[in-house]
Order: C-alpha cells, then sequence, then structure tokens
C-alpha cells in the first residue's frame, strides 16, 4: 500500500498535499497496490472527498495535539501508523514539514528515500527515483534499495490529478507522544500566496534602482493575482522583504510563470527558479545571461515595459 | 555549552555541471571547492555567535568525507570552532552520512547539533531530520533565529508564508538558514590558528547505503528566448495566454 502525509495547517489541509495524494495514487496503480492518506490532527476539509486525487482511504488521527506541527511527535506518529498499516512506500510533498519530517520517518522505518523526486519511480527493474540536485542544474536516478520506500515530491513537478471518487474515512488510533517543543507564536502575512504555493511570480532584481520604484511591480502583479519575489542583493539591501528572496540561498519556487524584471540571471538566482515551466525576463541588457534562460524576453527598459504590460493584461482580461 | 556543527564539502555554486563515465559520476575536473554556503553563513557563524556570548561554549565541527575534505574543514576552522573531526567516509547515501554523524553526537553529548538547510549539491536535506530520529532529539527545521536562555532555546522556523516563534528544551537539532546569522570573512590570525587546531579522523562503522546514484542527466537545453518587442506587449499577453497556456 502506498501511503501519503496530508500536510495541514491551521486546521486546512495545504495544496501542495493534492499534488502528493496525484502522485502517491499514480504509483500506487503502477505497483497495482492501494493509495490510502494519513492525516494527523483535525483540519475543516471534508475528507471522502479526498478521493478525487485516487486515494480510496483516509487515515485519521485525530488527536487536537497534532492541530499544530511538532517535527519529532509527527515523524515517530507516521512511522507507527506506517508500520501498523503495512505501507510499503510512503509519500511526501517536499515542502518545509515534508523536509522536517521525511527523513526522520525513513529512518524510524529503515527505509532508504529519495527527497524531491521530481517523476514517476521507474518500477520495471528495482525502484529507481528521479530527482533533481545541482540546485535544479542536474538530475539524478536514485535507486532505492530497501524493502520499504520513502519519496516526497517536488513541489509543481507532478501536477493535480483529479476523477470522481470518495474516500472511506478511518479513524486510527496511534499514541501520541508528548511535545517535544512548545509553539509560542505564529506570523502570517496575511491574504498573500506563499511563494512556494504560488502558480504565478513577478521577481525584481536591482534594475528597478530603489524600493521606491516597485510600484510598476506590484501593479503588474495584481494585475495577474501572482506573489512577488526578489533577487538576492534586492533583499539584503532590504528593498524587499527576505521572504521575497528566491535563488539558491533562498527559496526555490518552481511557478508556472516566472517574471524576471531587471535581474542579470546569476547561476545563483537560476538556481531557485529554473523549475519555472515559463520564464519571461525583462532587461534593458540584450546580453543579461538571463535571455539564456528564459522562454519570452522583452529587451528595453523596465520603467517603460511593466506598464505597458500591466496595461496589456488588464485588457485582455477585460475583453474575455 | 557543546556545539556540533556539521560541514560538508560542496562545488562552488558557479562550478560547471558535467558528469563522466556514462553519466554515472559527477564531473570534478576543474571543480572549486567551497564549503556549503547554508553550513558556512548560518549554522557554522551562529555557533560562533553563541560562543561570542558565551566564551565557555565549545564548539566541534564534523565532515563525513575523504582526505580532499580536509581544507574545507580547514576553512571552516579559520571561521571559528575549537576542533574537527573527519569521518573517512565517501558516501553519497544520506543514511549513511547521518548514521556517521549520529555516532559522533552521540559520543560528544551535544547540546546544539546544528546542519545547513541543505547542501547545494544533492539538495537532500537529510540529515538534521535524520540525525535526530536516530539519537531521538527535538529537531526545528529551516531555522532562521535562535536564542539560548539556560537550557531553553527559543527559535523561529519558516511556514509556508510566514515564520512560527518555538521553545525547545537543549539538546536539539537544528537546520539553519538565511536569517541565522550574517556571512562572516575569515581573518589572518583565524586562518593561522587553523593550522595548529586539532582535526581528529574516525572510520566509520560499517553501513549498508539504502540507496545508490544510477545516473546523472542535465536537463535538456531551453529551445532559445523568443523576443518580443517592447511596443508589442499585447502579443506577449497572447503568447502567454495561447501558446504557454499559463494565464
Ligand atoms: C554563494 C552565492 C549565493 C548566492 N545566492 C543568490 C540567491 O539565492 N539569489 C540571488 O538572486 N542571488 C544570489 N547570489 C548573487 C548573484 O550572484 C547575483 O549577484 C544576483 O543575483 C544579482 O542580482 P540582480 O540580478 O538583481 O542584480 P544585477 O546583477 O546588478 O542585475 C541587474 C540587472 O538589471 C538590468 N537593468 C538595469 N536597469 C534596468 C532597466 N531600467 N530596465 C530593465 N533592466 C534593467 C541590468 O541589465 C542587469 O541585468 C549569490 C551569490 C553567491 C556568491
Amino acid at each position: 500500500m502506498v501511503l501519503i502525509y496530508i500536510d495541514q495547517a491551521d486546521q486546512q489541509i495545504k495544496k501542495s498535499t493534492q499534488e502528493a495524494l496525484s502522485y502517491g495514487a499514480a504509483i500506487a496503480k503502477q505497483l497495482g497496490t492501494t493509495a490510502e492518506a494519513l492525516l494527523l490532527g483535525n483540519v475543516s476539509d471534508n475528507l471522502t472527498a479526498l478521493g478525487n486525487y485516487g486515494v480510496t482511504k483516509v487515515h485519521h488521527i485525530n488527536n487536537a495535539q497534532l492541530n499544530t506541527f511538532d517535527a519529532k511527535v509527527n515523524a515517530t506518529v507516521v512511522a507507527h501508523a506506517a508500520k501498523k498499516l503495512n505501507a510499503t512506500v510512503v509519500v511526501f510533498a517536499h515542502n518545509i514539514n515534508g523536509k522536517a519530517i521525511a527523513p526522520a520517518v525513513a529512518v524510524k522505518l529503515q527505509a532508504g528515500i529519495v527527497t524531491g523526486a521530481s517523476s514517476l519511480p521507474d518500477t520495471t527493474n528495482g525502484f529507481v527515483v528521479t530527482k533533481t540536485v545541482f540546485s535544479g542544474k542536474a538530475f539524478a536516478a536514485i535507486q532505492i534499495e530497501t524493502p520499504i520506500k520513502v519519496i516526497s515530491l517536488n513541489q509543481n513537478s507532478f501536477g493535480v490529478h483529479t476523477q470522481e471518487a470518495t474516500a472511506i474515512v478511518e479513524i486510527l488510533d496511534i499514541t501520541v507522544p508528548a511535545p517535544s517543543i512548545k509553539i509560542t507564536s505564529v506570523d502570517k502575512i496575511v491574504g498573500e500566496i506563499p511563494l512556494t504555493e504560488a502558480s504565478l511570480v513577478v521577481s525584481g532584481g536591482r534594475g528597478l534602482k530603489g524600493p521606491e520604484n516597485w510600484g510598476i511591480l506590484l501593479d503588474l502583479a495584481k494585475s495577474l493575482g501572482a506573489s512577488t519575489a526578489c533577487s538576492r542583493p534586492v533583499s539584503d539591501a532590504d528593498w524587499r522583504p527576505h521572504h521575497e528572496h528566491v535563488g539558491q540561498t533562498g527559496i526555490q519556487i518552481a511557478p508556472n510563470l516566472y517574471i524576471a524584471i531587471g535581474i542579470s540571471g546569476a547561476i545563483q538566482h537560476l538556481a531557485g527558479v529554473n523549475r519555472s515551466k515559463t520564464i519571461v525576463v525583462i532587461n534593458k541588457d540584450a546580453e543579461a545571461p538571463f535571455f539564456k534562460a528564459a522562454d519570452y524576453g522583452v529587451v528595453g527598459d523596465a520603467f517603460e515595459i511593466v506598464p505597458a504590460l500591466t496595461a496589456a493584461i488588464i485588457k485582455s482580461k477585460a475583453s474575455a | 555549552m557543546k556545539i556540533l556543527v556539521c560541514i560538508s564539502k560542496t562545488p562552488d555554486t558557479t562550478a560547471k555541471i558535467a558528469f563522466v563515465e556514462g553519466n554515472t559520476k559527477f564531473d570534478e575536473n576543474g571543480v572549486q571547492w567551497i564549503i556549503n554556503p547554508y553550513d558556512e553563513w548560518y549554522s557554522l557563524v551562529k555557533a560562533i555567535e553563541l560562543k561570542e556570548k558565551d566564551p565557555t561554549t565549545i564548539i566541534h565541527l564534523v565532515t563525513v568525507g575523504g582526505a580532499d575534505a580536509e581544507p574545507i574543514i580547514r576553512k571552516a576552522l579559520a571561521l571559528g570552532g575549537d576542533e574537527a573531526i573527519r569521518v573517512n567516509s565517501i558516501s553519497n547515501d544520506s543514511f549513511s552520512v547521518a548514521t556517521s554523524i549520529a555516532q559522533v553526537a552521540k559520543e560528544g553529548a551535544y547540546d546544539l547539533i546544528f546542519t545547513g538547510k541543505e547542501t547545494i549539491d544533492y539538495n537532500s536535506s537529510c540529515i538534521g531530520s535524520m540525525v535526530s530520529a536516530m539519537l531521538d532529539l527535538p529537531f526545528v527545521s529551516l531555522a532562521t533565529h535562535l536564542e539560548l536562555n539556560g537550557t531553553t532555546a527559543t527559535l523561529k522556523r519558516e511556514i509556508e508564508g510566514g515564520e512560527e516563534t518555538c521553545e525547545a528544551i537543549l539538546p536539539i537539532v537544528v537546520s539553519c538558514q538565511k536569517g541565522m546569522a550574517e556571512q562572516r570573512i575569515p581573518n589572518m590570525r583565524g586562518i593561522m590558528a587553523a593550522r595548529t587546531k586539532p582535526l581528529k579522523v574516525i572510520e566509520p562503522a560499517s553501513i549498508a547505503a539504502s540507496t545508490t546514484i544510477k545516473t546523472f542527466e542535465l536537463p535538456p537545453a531551453k529551445s532559445g528566448v523568443k523576443l518580443i518587442d517592447a511596443d508589442k506587449m499585447d502579443e506577449l499577453v497572447k503568447l502567454l495566454k495561447e501558446e504557454a497556456k499559463v494565464i
């Protein structure tokens, strides 16, 4: 059986879970077994509807202590559940919490693990999972040698696949160990889509000259319903908040659309965005390295191009 | 206070990524090696900051690797740290590396075990989580802030769209990222001192790898950028809608 971890926060299932469920269901199909999901804590979502992503069952450990995340506790509980349910493959989203617990779960299950998988495993001869390495600059095909396998799936690499189905919800009784940490506060930027979950991202670099010029970028983001990001020097200079810094030393993202404005495309920047499906580069220097990694490019002054692009988007939306 | 900082050797961020021997091995030819940036800028410097506040703090560095990792560990010692341990094992299986580190950690009875958020070569982001499971310790991942008050640590960690503050009683394992500390450059005194700091080499316990890398592959090259005239933004919107189908 393939067991998929449901990640939740604030009593809501995270969007990345939908993709992990779809991926786990596809692996199960390939192996001729069932896909089942595991939920820790309580959520307001309709659990039977998770059948739409291909799982036949949802095992629910409805202990309120699990409403908040504690890596040690969650890893222990997931490993116990996987053992009890005889899971042979355990799937996580390679998101913040998935990264925190999938390796610990693998240790507890004596399972080999591949994190950051980019496609379905090849099970024709063994169990080989392909993952991105060297910050998206290459792929490695890795054979898992153990009977039990743990995989975490890179976000936005498999897609969400749905069908009409309902899942059976079963309460699972697992002893929950005492908390190992105490969460004292949570600060969320309200009203913004987290960068790692955004499908459209507009990003600015040093070419915008200063924080006072960000208005044109924010207008463009607003016209698209996109999240905003920036290059490292921009966040280092405090023109933009640190959580917007993407790249090798910032956040790695893989949105459907990444629009880079006044960013040169240094290799360390590309390492954080090169998995984006479509890249648009706006830069006044036709020789900027970013154009080599781009799908569409506009050579010229961002201060003229960006407002024109925003206007074109608004016009196109109005006529749609 | 005893801190163990995990140090990994990685290719420089600008290294050319290529493979040899039928795409089964990373091409090390001409590659410059550096301390994994997350290990250096955030874990190690954070440990040094803690020692500056409390000089009785002892910092040990650990690396799992061959003799060719020694220049990197000396470079790390030049920034700070009292002594280093190299586990003489070459492996890119996270489980084997974590087992070696856990063994060192157990013997040293550390209060804090720091790893970087991930290494920039294999991007596995596994070691902290694995070591915490092997030692049965709390794990705080992607930490951006840490303060100590006796044996209680107050940490901030990244969550989707924000951050969370938590408290944990030492010993704990922490994976560090941007925010934890400010990057430093080693000075001459540090470089001189590093030469004579103890560097102990130990042999690993025999561990069967749970994974094996079969082959590497480079991503397909982009088919080339399509340039759009600066005064034809309607055309760009049309392409994004109808060709790329992303808006
Ligand atoms: C170890 C290491 C890690 C790093 N990690 C990261 C990372 O995670 N993320 C990251 O982003 N960087 C990172 N960097 C830094 C990286 O090397 C680059 O220095 C950085 O990305 C450059 O930022 P930029 O493109 O905004 O600025 P610049 O390189 O200064 O580029 C500005 C661009 O704007 C263009 N421009 C100027 N005016 C206009 C205009 N009016 N209209 C249109 N275009 C204009 C210019 O042609 C130029 O291409 C790292 C560096 C190192 C050494």
